[in-house]
């Protein structure tokens, strides 16, 4: 009896509490080899990023720089020395953690109010291109880092009556190929962009309601998308740069703030307004587990990048100002 | 012998015809009367006809050949031929060969049309209504009969009254293809479709008379039905236009006195087709749209309006020729298809083998994937009364509705505290928002609470019933929830324990001996079932397990209350008026309280006045009513013991069962006769059981 009984869902590996306010955003960043230790970054409604151990499950350091305003997205580039974080003051702050430091050396400002988050694209040695919203409410822009010149600005045709975008995913084909952006908008639809010629180059309306996050594998041309909506929307990119809906997912509640693919394009993780993080099998959407832990939304799933892959975490941040650290599917 | 009606064909004395013509239609009687056993195959009635059409075929051709010639010819003796064969009811043996060969020869030859048309026109008046019967069941379609028959029914008044009233108004029991035929044929000929509007026109008046609906049975109303809805894909809309406002008052009455019905089926019938009315009479107006449930009927209907009528140029061959590219252009795309089908198979393939595929991981257990609730279900009766009665708060009344029916059931005690009160609110409970099952909740709520405190509620439901300001479908809510709570109380269940509970745990082990008594109660059950006729859902179920009958003690609570009052009309509720419909469905549901009171005290005193009832109300109008009358004429008889019966109302049974034998035989509902013959059944069944007890 119990053996055909399918297991009964894990609990987290750790729990990480004390950001003392609503997490929005998660990074990892365990890469680098001992005897440093793996390393999580958070950002949170009360406008701190917090860097955390992932050995001592303690705060090692905590960085404040948006004056209190909700920090939504945090990068690193250049292995853990420097970081990008991008907050509700409309500033983008490039961090230097290097040798202990940790001080803004630079930093770029927004006009736009809304709550996409940036993405970040690695070119070539010391060369990263940044996607992030541009000044006209519907606009995109992309600038090169760090010298901060702009790529292109990336405006639908008049009348498209998309919105404001809400999730940006930039990536390329291969290494050293032209890159694109996919970014979602607010009236539900994915758009493809070429950055090199700044044109759209296919839209699928692929919900009703606004995008809010989307992930995309460059490997297997397809992504995934998340609204307010109960569906999960998996899309294809064909031959022809066109992008159609490869089936849709419905979901038990609604609403889905965030979805990510782990790195080796196996599983996705979403987080639900529901309060639950939902692991599906990326390759046919098969439902894989519904952990229920947080009391609040789920704002953020990060997957860690450790080299080692059975080492691999999930983490979730959530408004019940908690962080679940959860360990899954990793023994392949 | 075919030499010499070929010849009169021709011209002979009218008696020497008349021998001739018996002769040659009775040949097979005659020869079977005095050859008995030794007669040759040929002369089987089955036989001899097919090949007496053959004969007709070809003694048309020599007369084709003859006129051909410029000689004039009569043909009135082979129509004598056909019109008397047709109606010795040989029209099928007959016309089934002489149908296609004639179809075959008309479709390009004008004369043998005119002669067609004159072997038809030439049958006595006394036989057309068998020969034009046999050539509409007999033609393929509407364009054959239109070539067959010509004008025929705009000449022969015989004629024009079998296709126009006959065959439509008259009866019920041709398939649609004949309508389809007969219409299709009237709408073919513009010197015809006056017919066609006419027959409209009195199909609509049937339609629509209140008298009608409510006395003839279900298959003719479906079938006038049919005919309406093949003449409207007839007519064009300029026809439609010039009738306009008839159509509209038609539409009205008999949408009325459709939805009157108690029927859901003729309801139905009702609704589709004035919707399909409207929709061809408002083209530009807003059109009427009605809610029903779709089921091959429907669809039937539906299916027919559709269709267009075919314009009378096309034939059939042209038709073929359409279709025939058709399928070479899909036999050709076929095998296109296929390569990129499989193309994109193998590719998908190739992903397979190249990636781990989904099926390494296993699923976690994700059965808590439940839907968020924000607020937390009420723990106590009491704060469900409350959160019902008070303020509006969205979530926490759904969450309250849906965990109610346990909570009852929980905590008993706490129930009966308040019991009347709680299902005062539930009864006059809203659907302040939409929640899928609402009703459901609602209906399983008070029925939970009926249950647990069953005296005081059923005394307040029953008293309910029968007093203002309800609407009808509280009160039909009221009767089902009795009716349930009946089924639940005689449903034998341990105390405390759940059925599933009881299932689950593999240790009790059944002795032998119940087992067996088991068997035969089930045995016996299934008998019941089988004579019986129930209409309240699930109540067939029953569970036999041996434990006392909780409803016995108080059935009479249930019972009595609501069969006191019923011909005590109020302002807003007239049981023996208007709302026929509550009445069918008290009566329904008498008969299932008296059912699950079987084997109790109350029994007789509740059959005795289920009698009485009964008898007050046989000769109710509405088929609804009647078919409840006679279920709780079975299921008195099934419940009260024998001996009482013969006690205490004999007389009355006697009385009863000539009432049966009389709708079992006279009426109009194919169910109610169903339902008598059934109850006379039961009847006999108990006269033999007597008759063998005292011996």
């Amino acid at each position: 009896m119990i053996a055909t009984m399918a297991l009964p869902p894990p609990d987290p590996e750790f729990v990480l509490r004390g950001t003392a306010a609503p997490v929005h955003t998660l990074h990892f960043s365990c890469r680098s080899q001992e005897p440093e230790f793996p390393i999580l970054f958070s950002g949170s409604a009360n406008g701190l990023v917090q860097i955390w151990n992932l050995k001592t499950h303690r705060v090692d350091k905590t960085l404040d720089g948006h004056g209190g305003k909700s920090v939504y997205w945090v990068e690193t580039i250049r292995g853990r020395d420097e970081l990008l974080s991008q907050g509700r003051d409309q500033k983008i702050c490039l961090w230097d953690l290097a040798e202990g430091r940790s001080m803004v050396t630079d930093s770029v400002s927004m006009d736009s109010v809304g709550f996409c988050r940036c993405s970040l694209l690695k070119m070539a040695q010391d060369r990263w291109l940044i996607a992030m919203p541009a000044d006209d409410p519907d606009e995109v822009q992309v600038l090169e880092l760090p010298s901060k010149t702009s790529v292109c600005t990336l405006k639908p045709e008049a009348g498209a009556k998309l919105g404001m975008p809400m999730c940006l995913k930039l990536w390329q084909p291969g290494f050293g190929a032209c890159p694109f952006l996919m970014a979602g908008y607010e009236d539900g639809s994915v758009i493809l962009w070429n950055l090199s010629m700044g044109k759209m180059l296919s839209r699928l309306a692929c919900h009703q309601e606004p995008v809010m996050s989307l992930d995309f594998d460059s490997e297997k041309a397809k992504g995934v998308s998340g609204s307010s909506e109960k569906v999960l929307s998996v899309w294809s990119l064909d031959e022809q740069q066109n992008l159609k809906v490869h089936k849709t997912h419905e979901l038990i509640n609604s609403g889905i703030s965030d979805v990510t693919i782990r790195q080796d394009r196996k599983i996705l993780a979403t987080a639900g307004w529901d309060y639950r993080i939902r692991i599906f099998g990326w390759k046919k959407m098969k439902p894989l587990a519904v952990l229920d832990f947080h009391t609040a939304t789920v704002h953020c799933v990060s997957f860690s990048d450790h080299s080692r892959p059975s080492e691999r975490l999930l983490a979730a941040g959530s408004k019940d100002h908690r962080i679940s650290i959860w360990s899954l599917y990793n023994q392949t | 012998m075919w030499e010499v009606c070929q010849q009169h064909a021709q011209a002979a004395s009218p008696e020497l015809q008349e021998t001739l013509l018996n002769k040659v239609v009775c040949l097979p009687d005659h020869l079977s009367n005095k050859l008995r056993g030794e007669n040759l195959p040929i002369f089987l009635p089955q036989n001899y006809f097919p090949l007496l059409g053959t004969e007709i075929i070809q003694v048309l051709q020599r007369i084709s050949d003859s006129l051909r010639g410029g000689l004039d010819c009569s043909i009135s003796f082979v129509s004598q031929v056909l019109g008397k064969v047709c109606v010795h009811g040989r029209q099928k043996e007959i016309l089934s060969t002489l149908v296609p060969c004639l179809t075959d020869l008309t479709k390009s030859d004008c004369i043998w049309q005119r002669m067609c048309w004159r072997l038809v026109e030439c049958v006595p008046d006394r036989w057309m209504e068998a020969v034009v019967c046999g050539f509409v069941q007999a033609v393929p379609g509407a364009d054959v009969l239109s070539r067959l028959l010509g004008n025929l029914v705009v000449k022969n008044k015989k004629a024009q009254f079998v296709v126009t009233q006959k065959l439509l108004l008259l009866q019920y029991s041709c398939p649609t293809a004949m309508l389809q035929n007969v219409l299709g044929y009237l709408a073919l000929d513009n010197s015809r479709r006056f017919l066609l509007i006419k027959v409209l026109q009195e199909l609509m008046e049937t339609w629509a008379s209140s008298s009608a609906v409510k006395h003839s049975p279900v298959e003719q109303q479906l079938y006038i039905s049919k005919a309406i809805l093949i003449c409207l894909s007839h007519l064009k809309d300029v026809e439609i236009d010039s009738h306009r406002q008839e159509l509209f008052t038609c539409v009205m009455e008999g949408m009325k006195c459709h939805l009157d019905s108690n029927l859901p089926r003729i309801r139905c019938l009702g609704m589709i087709v004035a919707e399909s009315i409207s929709s061809r009479i408002n083209t530009d107006g807003p059109i009427l749209k009605f809610q029903y449930e779709e089921d091959d009927e429907t669809r039937e209907l539906k299916s027919l309006l559709t269709q267009m009528p075919s314009p009378p140029s096309v034939i059939s061959p042209p038709d073929e020729g359409k279709d025939s590219p058709s399928a070479v252009t899909e036999a050709e795309s076929k095998p296109d298809r296929k390569p990129v089908a499989a193309a994109y198979a193998v590719s998908e393939e190739g992903s397979d083998s190249e990636l781990d595929s989904d099926d390494d991981f296993i699923p976690y257990d994700m059965s808590a994937d439940k839907e968020l609730k924000k607020t937390k279900a009420p723990l106590y009766i009491r704060d469900c009364i409350e959160v019902l009665t008070g303020p509006e708060d969205v979530e926490k009344w759904e969450a309250t509705m849906r965990v109610l029916e346990t909570l009852i059931q929980r905590n008993t005690a706490a129930t009966q505290e308040v019991s009347v009160e709680l299902a005062k609110v539930l009864l006059h409970l809203e659907e302040k928002i939409y929640i899928d099952d609402f009703m459901e909740l609602r209906q399983k709520a008070l029925v939970a609470v009926t249950v647990t405190d069953p005296v005081p509620v059923a005394q307040y439901l029953t008293s309910q019933f029968y007093s203002l300001n309800y609407s009808l479908r509280q009160r039909m809510d009221i009767l089902d929830v009795l009716a349930l709570a009946a089924q639940e109380l005689s449903r034998p269940k341990a105390p405390g324990k759940s059925k599933l509970s009881s299932v689950q745990t593999p240790y009790i082990q059944i002795l032998p001996g119940s087992d067996s008594s088991k068997d035969w109660r089930r045995i016996v059950d299934e008998r019941i079932r089988s004579k019986t006729r129930r209409f309240a859902k699930g109540q067939s179920q029953v569970e036999l397990v041996c434990a006392p009958n909780k409803f016995s003690s108080v059935a009479g609570h249930f019972f009595f209350p609501l069969i006191q009052n019923f011909d005590r009309p109020l302002v807003t509720f007239d049981l023996l008026g208007d709302d026929h419909f509550v009445l069918g469905r008290l009566a329904h549901t008498l008969a299932i309280l008296l059912y699950f009171a079987v084997n109790t005290v109350a029994a007789a005193a509740m059959g005795k006045a289920l009698l009485e009832f009964v008898w007050a109300l046989r000769f109710h109008t509405d088929s609804y009513v009647r078919q409840g009358l006679l279920s709780c004429v079975s299921s008195m008889l099934l419940s009260v013991p024998s001996d009482r019966l013969l006690e205490d109302v004999i007389e009355e049974l006697v009385e009863t069962q000539a009432w049966l034998a009389d709708v079992a035989e006279k009426d109009p509902d194919g169910d109610c006769r169903r339902l008598a013959l059934q109850n006379l059944l039961l009847m006999e069944n108990l006269k033999t059981k007597l008759e063998a007890a005292p011996s």
